[in-house]
């Protein structure tokens, strides 16, 4: 039997199908979560948030108009409430303890790195990219998003998409060679 | 987040070529059709577009990694996503169910053709005519079955009547029991001073009776006085 798409979930979501929410709910969390992970660095908020954001397609469903695939509206969705606490977090000030428990990008790729393995020390300089490159670099290696949707998600046109993409690559490249990786690129 | 904060890609003096920029997504293979052939012929003539592509996937591999590596939330989040959805199911029943009466009652009334309409409305009004008649008979016409010892309209009608003012004490039931142990009935009152009128019997009876019958009145704790009247 073929599984339902995801846009028949949502439109029995919208008449109160509350199966069809555990569904949708089951496929696609474990990605949102992550990409909400990345953003925040903070599980128990990203779990929250994974919690709100299916809550709203739960309210929303009927308003859903299929203009983008069910997996970029859950990522919008999940976008706007990660940025919206990070704000609401800068504005607070964070204490010191929610602060710790925020993995910050190393400062000093090369000194961090280079006793690891080529792999991982690439990882490394994944994770001390800027939020923004962070982000794109996600968006479009890890949850497979067109151009399109990138645009989409993050509210840029398409051309902006494209060098932003080309330029968090480009900065992967620098900080790889600063890590003694020599990609040959930049 | 804000285009400024993107920084780099506004550097004007680094302009890379558009074919470049497509191969993020051309190794995950979310790139249109048309960009993807063209992507694919500038990789069989360009060796350093090849190797660029190399990279592309490395990153690519290495980025899916780190995401895997993130794990899952808690199940209790299903949980508790489940819970607050009955929850506001439930607020929701709550909320529109005198509104669900009402959308029931107008999608049904929609439903009706305007003959049925007016039929209905004929049918109605004559309904409330009928009502309102049946409610002004029933207050118009003389009390009929169980009144207490009580017969109004008839208390100037025949028998021997006695005028009997009750102890403020006395109860609805010790009034009752006194009426019925006379055989007597209320016909009228309270009057001016708490006086009620009271026949003692049917017939006319003689004053002597009646004078007998006041004084053995007079001597029940529930009544204050008793004289006879006409």
């Amino acid at each position: 039997m073929q599984a339902p798409a995801d846009e028949t979930l949502i439109a029995r979501i919208a008449r109160g199908d509350r199966l069809a929410m555990q569904v949708l709910f089951a496929r696609h969390h474990v990605r949102v979560y992550r990409f909400v992970l990345r953003q925040l660095g903070d599980e128990m908020a990203a779990q929250d948030i994974i919690g709100d954001v299916f809550l709203d397609v739960w309210r929303q469903a009927d308003r859903f108009e299929g203009r983008s695939a069910v997996s970029t509206w859950l990522i919008a969705i999940a976008r706007f409430k990660a940025l919206s606490l990070l704000r609401k977090r800068r504005e607070e000030k964070l204490d010191d303890e929610t602060a710790e428990s925020i993995e910050e990008p190393s400062d000093d790729p090369e000194l961090a790195a280079a006793k690891r393995d080529k792999g991982e020390k690439l990882r490394q300089c994944l994770a001390a990219l800027s939020p923004e490159q962070r982000e794109v670099i996600d968006l479009v290696y890890y949850h497979e998003k067109s151009v399109e949707e990138v645009a989409q998600i993050v509210g840029i046109p398409e051309n902006t998409v494209k060098t932003r993409m080309f330029y968090a690559r480009k900065k992967l490249g620098e900080l790889c060679r600063m890590a003694g990786i020599d990609r040959g690129w930049p | 987040m804000t285009q400024s904060d993107a920084g780099p890609e506004q550097r004007p003096n680094i302009e890379p070529s558009e074919i470049m920029t497509l191969l993020p997504w051309y190794a995950v293979g979310t790139l249109r059709r048309r960009d993807r052939q063209r992507v694919e012929e500038a990789l069989r003539n360009d060796p350093d577009l090849a190797r660029q592509a190399d990279l592309v996937r490395e990153e690519l591999a290495e980025t899916i990694r780190v995401n895997e590596s993130l794990g899952a939330p808690s199940a209790r989040v299903m949980d508790r996503l489940m819970a607050a959805i009955d929850a506001e199911a439930l607020a929701a029943r709550k909320r529109s169910s005198p509104r669900a009466v009402a959308r029931w009652l107008t999608s049904l009334i929609a439903g009706f053709s305007p003959r049925t309409l007016a039929v209905a409305a004929s049918i109605a009004t004559l309904a409330i005519a009928l009502q309102a008649f049946l409610l002004i008979s029933m207050l118009t016409k003389p009390h009929s079955g169980y009144q207490l010892a009580s017969v109004e309209g008839e208390s100037h009608g025949r028998g021997t009547f006695a005028m009997v003012r009750f102890a403020r004490q006395a109860s609805a039931a010790e009034i009752t029991k006194f009426l019925e142990s006379y055989q007597a009935s209320l016909v009228d009152g309270p009057k001016p001073g708490g006086l009620y009128r009271v026949r003692v019997a049917l017939t006319s009876l003689a004053k002597e009776e009646l004078g007998r019958i006041v004084q053995r009145m007079r001597q029940e704790r529930i009544v204050e006085s008793a004289e006879p009247t006409e």
